[in-house]
């Protein structure tokens, strides 16, 4: 086939395109994504009984804001990344923001806590199951978000693969929070910022293989 | 060379509203823009240009959703025929083969260069391993002309499917090329 037969074949009977696809892919993505991290929180681990009562509490808000920051400074990244030739920019600011503030809000924590009690701010009661949570809560947007960027155009693979699995991660961590009774600072600096990152080094992995086209 | 952007930027805005005229015409002075970018950069292998200036042609049909009109056209397209380009080069394992830096995104509608080589590799032959579900709507539909609904009854799909046979079809001929060559 002659180049010239491609693009009039290419041309021929082309539909209109939809100026918002790239958004559309990951709002659907998203959507199935907390669907299927909700599902698998309420009936597996179930909803922390004391809800109620936490939602008064200002750190259970920032607990929330934590993977809420993250996810949407990945949403960002990850849009820019498939889109050929648009650099990620300053979306790294809105990635780092919310760590280096649990990190600052956790060393104030521990340096005004008695030594005695420091352990227990970082460890809690669940340090050793809160990771593998929310990565396994994270595995049904991690599946959505890398079927999104598999129709569109990643031309780094890696880093988009990364943005991808961190976007998964930042949504399972924000679900598990709705089960996850703790509350201190140095844990969620830790802890949660671990579960977030399995999947998005995962993704980092995977997306070279992946995420051709 | 603002003037060449603006002018194939306007011929895509007006194609992704569904203007195939306008879009016939982009692709036609894009082509002509791409083929001298390859060009200089794979003066050791004149022979692979018309192939990657066909694969980087379907590319950027097949992805022509991700351009976000707010964009230079120029670092899309350059984006995107870098993209195919460092892919032949991985293929080939011969990133020696390349003289040029890859960075000046820039130089893409700074020459152009409309006459055409023989490509190598036959895609019309590789159309035809296609399955039928993808192959009878491209045929029909993208070298026949034929509408959608015409398709439709002439295949016994329906309309939507037609559509769709179209779309995975292209791409399943971008993923043929790729793993293939």
């Amino acid at each position: 086939m002659k180049t010239d037969d491609l693009m009039s074949m290419l041309a021929n009977g082309t539909p209109a395109v939809d100026p918002n696809a790239v958004q559309r892919r990951y709002v659907t993505a998203l959507g199935w994504g907390a669907f299927g991290a909700l599902l698998l929180m309420v009936f597996w681990l179930g909803v922390r009984r004391d809800l109620g009562e936490a939602i008064l509490l200002p750190m259970f808000w920032v607990k929330l804001a934590f993977p809420a920051v993250l996810l949407a400074g990945a949403l960002l990244a990850a849009q820019r990344l498939s889109r050929p030739g648009v650099r990620v920019g300053r979306v790294r600011v809105v990635l780092a923001a919310p760590v280096l503030a649990m990190w600052l809000l956790a060393a104030i924590v521990l340096l005004g806590a008695a030594p005695a009690a420091r352990d227990e701010l970082v460890f809690g009661i669940s340090w050793n199951v809160c990771p593998i949570y929310i990565a396994t809560l994270s595995v049904p947007a991690f599946i959505a978000a890398l079927w999104a960027m598999r129709g569109l155009a990643p031309t780094r693979p890696a880093l988009a693969g990364a943005a991808g699995g961190l976007l998964s991660g930042a949504l399972g961590a924000l679900v598990y929070a709705l089960h996850c009774p703790e509350m201190a600072a140095p844990f969620l600096g830790i802890w949660y910022l671990l579960g977030m990152l399995i999947p998005a080094v995962c993704g980092g992995l995977l997306g070279p293989r992946l995420l051709r086209w | 060379m603002s003037a060449i952007e603006d002018r194939l930027r306007e011929l895509l805005l007006r194609g992704l509203a569904g203007e195939a005229s306008a879009y016939h015409t982009f692709l036609k002075e894009l082509s002509a823009h791409l083929r001298a970018f390859l060009r200089r950069r794979l003066t050791r292998l004149p022979d692979e240009v018309e192939d990657l200036l066909q694969e980087t042609l379907l590319a950027i049909h097949n992805q022509r959703h991700t351009y976000d009109a707010g964009q230079p056209l120029t670092a899309w397209v350059h984006a995107i025929a870098r993209y195919k380009l460092v892919d032949l080069l991985r293929r080939r394992a011969g990133r020696d083969a390349l003289n040029d830096p890859l960075d000046d995104e820039l130089a893409v509608f700074a020459h152009s260069d409309s006459e055409a080589a023989d490509a190598r590799r036959d895609l019309g032959k590789l159309l035809d391993r296609l399955p039928d579900g993808q192959r009878l709507p491209i045929v029909h539909m993208k070298l026949e002309g034929l509408s959608v609904v015409e398709v439709a009854k002439l295949t016994g799909m329906s309309e939507s499917a037609v559509k769709v046979g179209v779309h995975r079809g292209l791409k399943a001929l971008a993923a043929m090329i790729r793993d293939d060559a």
